[in-house]
């Protein structure tokens, strides 16, 4: 990867809940496997989370979410993404949610990939690289 | 040991640690799940200087080291407390009849996220997210149903409300009047532990001093009012899910609990007064001994602190009791069965602790709040530990074997190099304005999570013994999104039917009382009883206090 431009992810936590362990050792890994990662801190809105997206100018989020609220969140950042011309921006996310749910958001287009608990966080740093690779290609 | 015995013993050890090391040795990482390297053997070696009555004492003696109570469960069991709350207050109002139909013998109230952060249901910022982990609580009102039918002079209700408690506290007390039941009848536990909300577990609504001070205020009501209410259960549970070993879990929980001792005493009350209220919430992780010598080591920092440092003289201000939920952060959403046993060793360690009261987790809490039956499951564990397995029978069971007192000091030995740290910072809240404890948690995280991910570390079903076709068959539970809509109408209901002369009223002496030194609990209890919601009473908090901001790292 030396001399191309450094993946850019917003490890991002919405909602009320301050369950962060899965977030912050997601971003460590992502920040070792050579991504910039910007962490947004705890109990972001998800016009907060579209706002620094843009402004840090990402590839990639990552919605942590751990609140059961996976059903409102995905797609309600994935639409102001959309409303605000970053199409582009890849979304994906983490967190303990039912398989339905997970299937769900996949189908409605609002989450590209999720990941549950038990997956090897480099599996995640993968699934980054070659989602940026796949959109860029 | 006589001379003779010495050589013997001698001559016995060399022999053996020759044959053990040229016999086979599987090749694998010796050490507890927090990476404490554990020996092949103990041997009286390991503790030398082992005084009976200085370490152990017996049960309900000083230094507590085997249990608070002298008869122990030969006397009562545990409390069998099963953590439960959801939806509506009327939805989980009918799963703690259920659960006290099935034996349960306490009450504990989770509470949901909005509640939790002091957001009204109709809040923007609750959107999606009401009742979603526990029970949404707007209001008087909502404590009422909460309660409707269980007559709270007879049982005893744990609440898992920490920002915001001493409104839900004063609900709660509130409820019991309208049933015609005093608060001096009261028994039950308020977690009102804010410092480990800035250290784990993010809670957080206002800054820390006047955080700090609606602690005190609890204190000195509760101390009057309140006498058997546990007014803060210091907590290791979040610590130790947000990743921290089972040392940083006992250093840190105790650390804060000497925090709210320093605090208490600075607010011009006797140590006596309200150090025997004081409870403590541990986390039961899934290796073993680790976890027996974490609860035994805890009694015996605690007695000896508070008898050297802080000057008590009342014994029960000695007495370190304690809650105990079993880890879930080590359940695994692969092959949820396996949950069941790995809850089951948990429960048992933590019985084998000394602990007063026990959560046991349910297998599908890592994919969803539990249904029904899981529950059932997880309460008949606790049942079967303590009807058939025989670990009841005698006090302290692992007591004088090498191994336990080694690893009992030794858990010791590591809290008190950790408050040497903190005091080094400057005390508590300092550590916690310097990251202290969360990026040392947030290290601890990572690195169990590099051995799990290079399978050093094996966690059945996740990275080893791994069930590739794995179709999930258990059921789950879901919350219907009308429960949302539903409390959201019942709180706007509320606000154009109550008296709202009288609301501004309290709402505007509370305000003026939070800028004076005022104990603010009389006149939070004015503010409920004319059902000043949750929101507008913490809103009024929120403008007189300000609001905490953390600096994420990680």
């Amino acid at each position: 990867m030396s001399g191309e431009k450094k993946i850019r992810v917003l490890v991002a936590k919405p909602g009320l809940d301050g369950h962060d362990r899965g977030a912050k050792v997601v971003a460590r890994a992502l920040r070792d496997a050579g991504m910039e990662v910007i962490y947004s801190g705890l109990h972001q809105t998800p016009e907060q989370i579209v706002e620094a997206a843009i402004q840090e100018d990402v590839d990639v989020v990552g919605l942590s979410v751990l609140s059961g609220a996976q059903l409102t969140i995905f797609p309600r950042v994935r639409n102001l993404l959309d409303e605000n011309n970053a199409q582009d921006i890849i979304l994906m996310g983490g967190g303990t949610m039912p398989a339905d749910d997970v299937q769900e958001l996949k189908r409605n287009g609002s989450a590209a990939e999720i990941f549950t608990p038990g997956t090897p966080v480099e599996k995640i740093g993968n699934w980054i690289k070659e989602a940026v690779a796949g959109r860029d290609a | 040991m006589r001379d003779t015995g010495v050589e013997k013993f001698k001559a016995a050890r060399e022999k053996w640690e020759s044959e053990f090391n040229s016999a086979k040795q599987r090749p694998v990482k010796y050490e507890t799940v927090s990476a404490l390297p554990i020996k092949e053997l103990y041997t009286p070696e390991d503790i030398t200087g082992f005084d009976y009555i200085e370490d152990l004492g017996f049960p309900g003696q000083y230094p507590y080291t085997r249990g608070v109570q002298n008869n122990m469960y030969r006397g009562r069991l545990w409390t069998m407390r099963q953590f439960a709350g959801f939806a509506t207050a009327k939805e989980s109002n009918e799963r703690y009849k259920f659960l006290l139909s099935r034996g349960t013998t306490g009450l504990s109230i989770a509470f949901d996220m909005p509640t939790i952060m002091g957001y009204d249901s109709d809040h923007p910022r609750s959107f999606g997210e009401v009742g979603r982990v526990g029970v949404a609580i707007d209001s008087l009102q909502d404590m009422e149903t909460l309660f409707d039918g269980i007559p709270l002079d007879k049982v005893s209700t744990s609440m898992t409300i920490n920002a915001p408690a001493a409104v839900v506290w004063s609900m709660y007390i509130a409820t019991a009047e309208k049933q015609g039941v005093p608060s001096s009848k009261l028994t039950g536990t308020i977690q009102n532990d804010i410092l480990k909300e800035y250290i784990a577990q993010k809670s957080w609504i206002f800054p820390p001093e006047p955080s700090m001070r609606l602690i005190t205020d609890i204190f000195k009501f509760a101390k009057d009012h309140v006498p058997k209410w546990n007014s803060v259960s210091i907590s290791g549970y979040h610590i130790r899910e947000a990743g921290a070993t089972a040392a940083q879990e006992l250093a840190f929980t105790l650390a804060d609990g000497f925090a709210y001792v320093e605090a208490g005493i600075a607010a011009g009350l006797d140590v006596d007064e309200f150090a025997p209220r004081l409870s403590f919430f541990f986390n039961s992780h899934v290796d073993f001994f680790e976890e027996i010598a974490k609860y035994r080591a805890a009694r015996r920092i605690w007695a000896k602190r508070l008898l050297n440092k802080y000057g008590a003289k009342d014994q029960r201000s000695w007495l370190l009791r304690f809650h105990t939920q079993t880890a879930g952060c080590s359940l695994t959403a692969q092959q949820p069965e396996n949950n069941i046993v790995r809850t089951a060793f948990q429960a048992l360690s933590a019985v084998l602790g000394g602990t007063q009261s026990l959560h046991t987790n349910s297998m599908d809490e890592v994919l969803a709040l539990p249904t029904e039956k899981a529950v059932q499951i997880a309460l008949r564990t606790q049942q079967i530990i303590a009807t058939e397995t025989g670990v009841t029978n005698t006090i302290d069971p692992l007591a004088g074997s090498y191994f336990m007192e080694a690893l009992t000091n030794k858990m010791e030995e590591e809290a008190e190099r950790y408050f040497a740290k903190i005091d080094e910072l400057g005390g508590v809240l300092k550590a916690i304005d310097k990251g202290f404890f969360q990026q040392e948690i947030a290290d601890a995280a990572y690195e169990y999570q590099r051995d799990v991910d290079s399978k050093q570390r094996i966690v059945v079903g996740v990275n080893e013994y791994v069930d590739e076709n794995e179709t999930l068959d258990i059921e789950i539970l879901k919350i219907d999104p009308q429960i949302e809509l539903d409390q959201v109408a019942r709180v706007q209901k509320l606000r154009e039917t109550r008296d709202n002369i009288r609301v501004k009223e309290t709402l505007g002496n509370l305000r003026e009382r939070a800028t004076t030194g005022d104990n603010l609990i009389p006149h939070i209890l004015d503010c409920v009883k004319s059902y000043a919601t949750l929101g507008e009473i913490i809103q009024v908090f929120r403008e007189v206090f300000g609001e905490y901001k953390e600096k994420p790292l990680f």
